[in-house]
This record gives C-alpha cells, structure tokens and sequence, in this order.
C-alpha cells in the first residue's frame, strides 16, 4: 500500500514540476505567428504544387500574409475563387492575374517526323535526351518517353497513342508549371490562357537551319520569317531559326497562321475560318474593294496589251479579217 | 597472375579480328573532322571555305589547355565549316573537306624506318606531343600533354600503358602491338622521358598471349620497361583498375587522379601515336579501327584516316549484314548505339560492332530484388541500383553524397544484373547532371 502511495505521490510530484516548466517554457520562447497564415493556409487547395513559386501551401500563405499585398500572387490550382477568398481574410484586394495554361510545343507526330532510330534504353525523357538526338532527324522535339506525365498531380497531361505526343487537358491544368520542368528539351511553355482560352503559338522549337528542320519535320518552324513579316502588332520574333510568338503583344488576329508554310502556326480554340465574304462587314469589304481594283487593274494592263500586240500581226493576217467582217456587219 | 582487386564480370570475348593483319583503308570522298573530339574545350577552325589542304595540314588549333588540334588527313579543298551529326544525333561544327589526290605534308618523315634515338629534352616531347594533337586513344580522349604535366606537388614514379584491350570484340591495340612492336616500345621510352621516370610496364591480358611474348622478346632491348601480364577481367582497361592490377595502388575516391599514386596511364596506341609525332614529326590523322560483329563477312583492323565516315568502314568489311540490330561506336561494354553511319571516324573511335538483331534486343526491365550482384561486380565499390534509382528520383543531392562522380560507366552492373534494369542509363544521367552542378558551385566560388 505504503508503496503504491510513494510511486504515486513522486510520479505526480515529477509530472507537476515538469508542467510548470513547460507552462514557463511556453509563454518564454513563445514566436508569435500570425493566426492569419493558418487561416490563409486552410482556404489553399494543399496540392503542395509550387506552382505559385513557393515552396508548398504554407509557403505561400505566409509570402500572401507578410507581403501586404496580392499582386502577382496567384494560386495557380485554386484560381481566381481561392485569390479571392485569401484576399477576404487579408482584407486585401485580390490581384488580377492571368489565368494560364501548359502549352506542349511539338507538333511532331509520327506521320510528320519519320522515325530513323529506335530508342530502346531506359523509359525516361530526361535519360533518352542526356544519350542521343532522339528517334527522329529532330533533335529537339518531344521524345515521348511521357516524363511530362509522370510529373503532373493533376491528371492533366496524357500521351496520345496515335500521334505519340503528350496532349494537355486545359479544364484540369493549372499552370503549376510541373511539366515545364520536367521536360529536358523545354518544349513545353506556360502561356497565358488567352480571351475565351484562345491562343495562337508556333508549336515548334526547332533551331536548326531551315532545310535540316525542314528534312528532320514537315511542321517544323524553319525561320523564313513570313510570320513576323505578316504579324502587325510585332507580336512575333525570329531568333535562331525558329518563330516565337511573344502572348503579351499577340492580340490573336490569326494573320500569322494562314501564312506559315509549314503549318506551325497553331491558333486553338478559335471558330472555324469563315469565308472571308460574309465575315466582319468593316475591314473585309474594304479589303474586297482594294481586291476588286486590283483585278480590274490587272485586266486593264491585259487588255492593253493585247491592243499593243495586234499591230505586230502580220499584214497579210490583217487582211483576211478585213475581208471577213464586212460579211459578219452585213 | 595479377588483376584488381574489386569486382569486375567476364563478358564472352568474341575476339573476331584477332587474327586479320591491320589493312590500310582506301581514302574517302569526303572527309569530315568534328571540331569536338576530345574531352575539354572544342578546337576552333583556322581554315574557311575554299582553302587548299594537304595531308596532315593543321585544320583547328586547340582551344585551350585542355584541348588539342585537329589536323587533316586528306589532301583537298575545305568544302564548308559547318555542323555534321556525330555519334549521338546531335549536330556539333565540323570541317568537311573534299578530297583530291593524297598530298602529305613535307614535314613529315614517311619512312617505315624505326628511329630509335631522340635527342629532344623531355618538355620539347611534351610540346611535340601537343602540337601534334595526341589524345588518348582508348577511347576518353583526353588530350595526352595534359597527363603529361603533373599538377604542383605530384611527382610521377612509374608509365603505366594500358595495353589490355578488355572491350569484347575489339583488336586494334592487340593488332598493334603484334606489327608495330618495336615502334611502341619507343614510344614507352618517350613518355617515359616526358614523364621523368626510368620505370614503365606494359599491362597485357592473357587473352593476348601472343603479343604478351612478342613485347616480351622486344622488351629486353629497352631498358625499364616491364611487360605484365594480367588475368581477363572486364574493366581492366580502366586506369584505375589498371594501376591496382599492376601496381597494386588504389586512386583514393572521389575525382582523385592517377598521378596521386604516381601513375602515368597511357593508352598502348597513343604510345604509338608519341612514336610517330615525335619521331617521324606526322601528326594524329590516322589509327587502327576494328569492325566486327558475329554477322560480319570479314571481321577486319583497318588503318584508317581520321574524317572517313564508318558507312566505308562497314563496306569494306563485306556490307551491312540483314540482320544488323544496332551499329555500335566502341565496344559492347561502354560502346554507343550510332544514330547514323555517316558519323566520321575520330581520334577515340577504337572500333565498329554491328551487333545482330538477337544480340541487340534488351531484355524488359523487372521489379529490382535486391540481389546486390551490382554491388559485388561494380570495379569502384559503388551501389549501382541505389545510384540508379536517386537518378530517376532526380535526388541529385543524395546521389552526389553516395559517390556518383567515382562511376567509370563501365557497365558491369547492367551486364550483370538479372533483373536486366537500366542502371548505367539513369547513372549516366546522374553523373551528367551532378558534374554540371558541380561545374556551376565551382564557377560560382
């Protein structure tokens, strides 16, 4: 009995002294956090992407708290609701950044780019670029060994069998950068998403000379510059061989992609050309009328020169007519 | 008989050509010499286009310490300095020069004649070395002067040229050494005098025993050199395992060099190649290929001139077979598959394997069971399949702490592993991606 009271009596004796020091210890080194932070942090998906460019959720609750403000901050899974909702708890106003979307800049598709090796290593994008140029004449399109698939978290990037090129789901896709990463021939771009998801970039990044792109792909970028010619809002830059168009200027026009002789010119999510008759009354009838006068021009030009010509004829040939046509008159 | 001591594996050899007499290899049409074709910086062109070029011209002066100069091995007019595919399907710059007649330069000595004395001083050799553009020929590439120079506080005690040619298939070094015996042995004594030591071995396999009893014969003639004869062992020939087999010195890890131990390796071709710059004043535009392969109607050692593209090599050893499943640059062990055959001969290629199609299938890749064979048969001590798998997991930190820089890429672990899992492929990877951090933390200090 006697014994049981004695571990008793120390043990709760032990177990006070030890609450009393934790008690001091914990009001001592107490670190003030701010309670916003946890708060910030719980509206936040938690996907621990790091596509905002923090490191993880927490990570960027507490960039969001300390900052002061929103401005180019952007939860890349959450979008806009979520910034808004972060935006209510700081009281402050949510930034208005641009919603973005991967962009898989390889149109290289196995009827395009014929194959003239097989790969049969190991089945990784990063290990296949670090041995050789790849299973076609291109060295610098998409392998498809799917290392962009593997990275992604949110089942927004898939292989397509038929053409062996990875295609990019735009409702799943945040943005969060992942594949861009992961891609060792940084074919893969973040673009801004575009007025109603419409977009317009070269699917290419080819830097060869034009003739070996050319040989390699047939809708390979092989730097002739008709684009950048075209482009009126000098949206579009030549650098190395190959196209870029920059999606800050680009206002979508679709001037560009008619011109590209190779068809690397992508616009997505546009309606389909219409002919240009019936589209847009203003610029195009101007445009029918400049066309109009050309053609007229141009008959004008033949027909004077058919009135030049006649007079060469030989005589003996201008006779017979004249024979002839005072029957026809009569 | 001596060998090294950690692991190792015993691929079959296949030595095919072993017995086929090095025959010269007609010129080719055009000549094409990458301007990258040794370890360190790329040589940088000194020709354009239009200019007339003979037989060992110099074409590309080096581009730094670590570099050497290419020189032309045809006569002819530069047709074009531009990019050429090489061996890994990427385009690097290249001279590509049209050939027309076969004009040598007066300079050099075309005598068959052996010219023992030298009377040079041991720097004036190294210098001839470098400015004849000698690499080390087995394969690395790495510019010989350089290896040649000791850094501060190291001091050479020994030569010790690799002569084991343990790469299955592979006989130009065996071949060598069997019709220019005594032009190697000169060579030894040159480097031997670069180096400023009075002791060099000569490290053959029994495999080779021929050779081993013909440099043996020779040898007596040549004060200091000792012909050691080494049990087969694959990666013998790397200069590590090497210096163990011979010396019995381990090259402390990591990226310690062999001159710690006082070793200097060298390649029993380029000692041949020393030869013939110092000695007959020709520079590197020629060496002896092996193309073999089990398919291959005549299994043959060609001399060939440095440009010619491996498509005239393969034509002149009876055409490609049908069954041909990869075409390899090197040999099986840590040879490369080529993209293409027009890939030009360059100083490092020691052969051609056109593998068929049975021998070149890999077997798909199984679940790892911890059998740790990579371990036993890996010649650095290293943990292959932990290496491997921190590569595909990108955990290059880790990877760089478990000692990936000290892989030799040898291969052993893949050869052996029976689960078949592409190790040497993510190692690579590893080792390609440390290295780059590595570069950038030193550049950064």
């Amino acid at each position: 009995m006697n014994l049981i009271l004695i571990a008793v009596i120390s043990l709760g004796a032990i177990g006070l002294v030890a609450a009393v020091i934790l008690f001091v210890a914990s009001k001592k080194f107490a670190v003030y956090e701010d309670p916003r932070i946890a708060q910030v942090a719980e509206v936040l998906p938690q996907a621990n992407c790091g596509g905002c460019g923090y490191p993880g959720c927490n990570g960027f609750a507490d960039a969001c708290v300390k900052a002061g403000s929103l401005e180019g901050k952007l939860c890349p899974v959450g979008g806009q609701p979520v910034m808004a909702k972060v935006a209510s708890i700081l009281g402050l106003e949510a930034g208005t950044a641009e919603p973005m979307v991967a962009v898989v800049r390889c149109n290289g598709s196995c009827e395009h780019r014929p194959h003239t090796t097989q790969y049969d290593g190991a089945v990784s994008c990063a290990v296949a670029h670090a041995t050789y140029g790849g299973e076609t004449g291109c060295a610098y399109g998409c392998l498809g060994c799917g290392d962009c698939v593997a990275a992604c978290q949110f089942d927004a990037i898939h292989m397509n069998p038929e053409t062996g090129l990875p295609e990019v789901d735009e409702e799943k896709c945040t943005a969060c950068g992942a594949c861009k990463k992961a891609c060792p021939r940084n074919i893969i771009e973040i673009r801004p998403k575009g007025k109603n998801n419409r977009r317009v970039y070269v699917s290419c990044v080819n830097k060869d000379k034009g003739a070996i792109a050319r040989k390699a792909c047939e809708v390979s970028c092989i730097g002739c510059g008709k684009c950048v010619k075209v482009c009126p809002f000098e949206a579009i830059t030549l650098e190395n061989n190959l196209a870029y168009i920059d999606p800050a200027k680009c206002r979508l026009c679709r001037k560009c992609e008619p011109e590209c002789p190779q068809g690397t010119i992508i616009a997505k999510n546009f309606p389909p050309r219409k002919p240009k008759v019936e589209s847009d009354p203003g610029t195009e009838t101007v445009k029918l009328a400049a066309a109009k006068v050309v053609a007229l021009k141009t008959e004008t030009v033949k027909a004077e020169l058919s009135v030049t010509e006649t007079p060469k004829v030989e005589i003996s040939k201008m006779e017979e007519p004249k024979g002839k046509t005072p029957k026809a008159e009569a | 008989m001596k060998t090294f001591r950690i692991g190792g594996v015993h691929p079959s050899e296949n030595k095919l050509s072993a017995g086929k007499a090095i025959e010269t290899l007609t010129l080719p049409k055009q000549a094409v010499f990458p301007l990258s074709q040794h370890i360190g910086a790329p040589a940088t062109a000194i020709v354009k286009k239009g200019d007339v070029v003979k037989v060992g011209t110099k074409i590309a002066e080096a581009g730094g310490f670590v570099s050497a100069p290419i020189f032309s091995s045809v006569s002819g007019k530069v047709n074009k300095v531009d990019t050429v595919i090489d061996a890994s399907g990427y385009r690097k710059p290249a001279i590509f020069i049209d050939v027309d007649g076969d004009e040598w330069e007066e300079t050099i000595d075309r005598s068959t004649e052996l010219v023992k004395e030298c009377s040079l001083t041991p720097e004036e050799i190294v210098a001839k070395i470098k400015e004849a553009g000698v690499v080390g020929m087995g394969g690395a590439c790495f510019p010989t002067h350089v290896k040649l120079c000791p850094p501060p506080g190291c001091k050479a005690q020994c030569v010790i040229i690799n002569a084991v040619e343990c790469e299955p298939y592979l006989t130009a070094d065996h071949r060598l050494m069997l019709e220019k015996p005594e032009q190697i042995l000169v060579g030894v004594t040159l480097l031997m005098k670069a180096a400023k030591v009075n002791k060099a071995y000569i490290g053959i396999e029994n495999n080779k025993p021929d050779a081993i009893k013909l440099m043996q014969e020779k040898a007596v003639a040549y004060p200091g050199i000792e012909i050691v004869p080494l049990k087969v062992k694959y990666p013998q020939g790397g200069e590590k395992q090497l210096i163990d087999a011979v010396i019995g010195r381990q090259v402390p890890a990591p990226l310690a060099i062999p001159i710690n131990v006082g070793a200097v390796v060298q390649n029993v071709g380029t000692a041949y190649a020393v030869y013939e710059a110092v000695q007959k004043s020709k520079p590197l535009f020629e060496r002896v290929v092996t193309v073999t392969g089990k398919s291959v109607k005549n299994p043959s050692n060609f001399l060939t001139r440095m440009g010619t593209p491996i498509s005239q090599l393969i034509e002149a050893a009876g055409g490609m077979p049908e069954d041909t499943g990869k075409v390899i640059g090197g040999g099986p062990m840590m040879g490369k598959a080529l993209a293409n055959t027009e890939v030009p001969i360059c100083k490092g290629s020691s052969g051609v394997l056109l593998m068929n199609d049975k021998e070149a299938a890999r077997a798909e890749a199984q679940p790892c069971i911890r059998c740790a064979k990579c371990v036993g048969v890996c010649p650095m001590g290293l943990e292959p399949f932990l290496l491997a798998t921190l590569s595909s997991y990108k955990e290059w930190e880790r990877v760089e702490k478990e000692d990936i820089m000290s892989c030799i890429e040898c291969g052993s672990c893949q050869f052996t592993c029976p689960s078949h899992r592409p190790m040497l492929d993510y190692i690579r990877l590893g080792k390609g991606t440390v290295g780059g951090i590595i570069r950038a933390r030193n550049a950064k200090k």
